[in-house]
């Protein structure tokens, strides 16, 4: 009898804690004044990127409690995860961070996220960004989210003093990829690295640019609406160059992720890098003097064309806290939350009201550009393609990089094309 | 992984039936107690091992290809697809490849080092510990480490392996490791190696201790030279022990995820296994298909374990 009782107590008591846990999740919601906002910036520069925008929407919103929602890890890819899980629970957080552009386009489709259009025109937005950065963010005639920060994709870092050492004049420009490649050859010929590149994604950026240079802004925008032909001898011509460029890089690429690449330049081992100007916080950290330790100039053949990509934040569908969320989304697009985030992040605001007097030498370049050039949509950061295109293109370049197969490459690149073409 | 002492090496001789207490009636509530032990344990391992097996094997026959709830029923379009697929039969072959070395490292690693040790090597219980040690290791914390020994960097900028090589002048043994397209997936196989070999010693270990010192006595006043007794006395009463190690470590290869995301990363080509494409194809948020690789992971596993798990059953209840 006495086993029994003691049995029935041990049951109830798991049985009990089943309970408990099932019940753990729903306890959460309530106070209105929260307003939860869920990032990948976990660290660095973003973090304190972060950081300073909370101060600023705190002063704006004094009645409003920002509660930080950040998840750490994987570059984005395990906060996605986690943030999925989050929607499909009918679970939303008050606002998310995403890709401003096509990345968009699988929350939209899924109805996860709301129209902003008419938040635009309320607030007076569409005056205060620029007409291209807007047409790139509409989807379906919406705009479903406010960009927080403006990069640039398209930029070519070099080592002078390299140059130099390789004989090339340090401030040289290139009209064409053709010009440049030529000038890598020398380089590779002195026993120098010509161009460093890291793992998979950043051999994306490095298609995504090169194929701007060789197809243009107008034909490079067609690959992802439909109107260029990917299996063209037009693209056929830009892999020829990309895997050209490849055979110029460092062979323990897919060992490195970019600041590795980015600190080969730095430290004098390699000539070139192509990478997006987040690049620049990394020369900044180490104290280096544009113009004299590193030059920063668009790839060669893209100059005048803007490959941007930026950051945005969301409105969830039935999130928890509606005004709350227009707080927020206000902050971002205020001019104040675009300096004091921008400042700190090393990028540059997407408004073009903001006072960016006293931002940095290389950042005035690229606002100067951002105002004056076309503007393109970066592949490589979710803003031309939605995130399953961008897959099939990364395990195409994946395997291009293992098996050095041009003809292959194409072949994947228009598969990945037929299967995600938007209609 | 965590079943140190499998169930074929030796187990404590089963009792008779334990005699039923005095004073208890027969045929009384006797199931109560027992039932309502096993009951939370049945709930748990029911809903969130079989329960969840039955809704991802759901999930792999939907047409559900994005965030956005399932279109319709698919049937088996997502395996066809799957097979189809020139990089999934490639991963495949990875795991396969993968697996044999893996087995075969640690089985020949392991049995070595159990019989060197066997024959009272010195300091035995230090040998012990050094190749046991790798063990504790997580797969992730030592990935970090082997990603930066296998550098595929060759030359000047060689580290790791590869500079090792170098400095001993060995240079022809450089090679890039695991990026290579056909044979990559075999550095990857050389931490599991290293890693579980002490683990399958360890069960060698015990599958010598388990023979009676008779028995070899036996042997040797039968006149039989040292190969014979290896022959016909030892190995037979090892193989159980062979297998066990079979079992294990052919399902931990076979589930390999964290050591090539912590060496090569997920999008690396040469390393793709299943596993790192489910991961994949989950974030990408392709759920049928993500759900499809682990289902035909999950029979793959089974394949193994399955006829292992009838055999141990048959066995016990033969006793």
């Amino acid at each position: 009898m006495n086993a029994t009782r003691k049995a029935l107590a041990a049951g109830l008591a798991a049985l009990s804690l089943l309970a408990v846990s099932a019940c753990g999740s729903d306890s959460e919601s309530g106070d209105t004044n929260e307003v939860e906002v869920f990032t990948w910036w976990a660290e660095g520069s973003e973090k304190a990127g972060l950081d300073a925008l909370v101060k600023v929407f705190d002063e704006q919103n004094p009645d409003l409690k920002f509660v930080n929602g950040a998840v750490a890890g994987g570059a984005g890819s395990d906060a996605k995860n986690v943030l999925q899980s989050r929607l499909q629970n009918g679970e939303p957080p008050a606002t998310f961070q995403a890709h401003a552009g096509a990345e968009l386009t699988d929350y939209i489709n899924a109805g996860q996220i709301e129209d902003l259009t008419d938040l635009y025109e309320e607030k007076g937005w569409n005056e205060r960004f620029p007409e291209g950065l807007l047409e790139r963010l509409k989807q379906d005639g919406g705009i479903y989210s406010v960009p927080s920060n403006i990069h640039r994709a398209n930029m070519l870092w070099a080592n002078p003093a390299v140059l130099e050492k390789a004989g090339i004049e340090a401030n040289k420009t290139y009209d064409s990829l053709d010009a440049w490649i030529a000038d890598l050859k020398k380089i590779k010929a002195k026993g120098i690295i010509p161009l460093s590149i890291a793992t998979d994604w950043t051999q994306v950026h490095l298609l995504e640019t090169v194929l701007l240079a060789d197809l243009g802004a107008e034909a490079y925008n067609g690959l992802w609406d439909g109107t260029t032909d990917w299996s063209g001898s037009e693209v056929e011509a830009a892999l020829a160059d990309y895997s050209t460029l490849l055979s110029l890089t460092n062979t323990d690429r897919q060992g490195l992720d970019w600041p590795d690449a980015t600190q080969l330049v730095i430290d004098g081992q390699a000539a070139f890098n192509v990478m997006g100007d987040w690049a620049e916080a990394a020369f900044q950290e180490q104290k280096k003097t544009l113009d004299t330790d590193y030059t920063a100039v668009p790839v060669p053949g893209t100059e005048g064309v803007f490959d941007f990509l930026a950051d945005s934040f969301t409105k969830p569908v039935d999130g928890p806290n509606p005004s709350g969320t227009e707080a927020w989304l206000e902050t971002i697009a205020s001019d104040e939350g675009q300096v004091a985030f921008n400042k700190a992040k090393g990028s540059i605001p997407a408004s073009t009201t903001a006072d960016t007097a006293d931002f940095g030498a290389y950042q005035q370049t690229a606002i100067k550009s951002w105002a004056e050039d076309e503007i393109v949509s970066s592949v490589a950061h979710g803003a031309a393609t939605s995130v399953n295109w961008l897959t099939d293109i990364t395990a195409a370049v994946a395997k291009f990089g293992s098996n050095n197969d041009a003809a292959e490459l194409q072949e994947g690149l228009v598969e990945a094309a037929e299967d995600n073409k938007p209609e | 992984m965590s079943s140190t002492v499998p169930g074929a090496v030796k187990r404590p001789g089963r009792s008779q039936q334990p005699r039923r207490p005095k004073g208890r009636r027969p045929g009384g509530r006797g199931w109560v107690a027992p039932v309502l032990l096993i009951l939370p344990t049945v709930i748990v391992i029911g809903v969130f091992v079989y329960g969840l097996i039955g809704s991802n094997i759901h999930t792999s026959l939907q047409d559900r290809h994005n965030i956005g709830p399932s279109q319709g029923f698919a049937g088996l379009e997502n395996y066809r697809d799957l097979f189809t697929d020139d990089d999934f039969i490639y991963s495949l072959r990875n795991l396969l490849l993968y697996t044999a070395t893996f087995l075969v490292g640690t089985l020949c690693l392991g049995f070595l080092w159990a019989w060197l040790l066997e024959r009272k090597a010195r300091g035995e219980s230090l040998f012990r510990a050094i190749y046991l040690f790798p063990m504790a290791v997580s797969f992730v914390a030592s990935g970090v480490v082997w990603r930066w020994l296998l550098n595929n960097a060759e030359g000047d900028r060689a580290s790791g392996l590869n500079r090792l090589f170098e400095t001993l002048h060995l240079d022809f043994l450089q090679n890039p490791w695991w990026t290579n397209e056909r044979w990559g997936i075999l550095a990857i196989a050389v931490p599991a190696i290293w890693q579980l070999s002490g683990y399958v010693m360890a069960l060698f270990l015990a599958g010598f201790r388990g023979i009676p010192e008779e028995l070899r006595e036996a042997a040797r006043i039968d006149g039989a030279s040292e190969w014979q007794l290896y022959r016909h006395v030892i190995f037979p009463q090892l193989s159980p022990v062979a297998l066990s190690a079979i079992i294990i470590i052919g399902h931990m290869s076979l589930k390999v995820f964290d050591l090539i995301m912590a060496i090569a990363g997920q999008t690396n080509y040469t390393t793709q296994v299943p596993a790192t494409q489910m991961w994949i194809e989950f974030t990408r948020g392709d759920y049928a298909r993500s759900a499809a690789i682990g289902t035909v992971l999950l029979l793959i596993v089974a394949v193994l374990i399955v006829p292992y798990l009838v055999s141990t059953y048959r066995q016990e209840r033969r006793r």
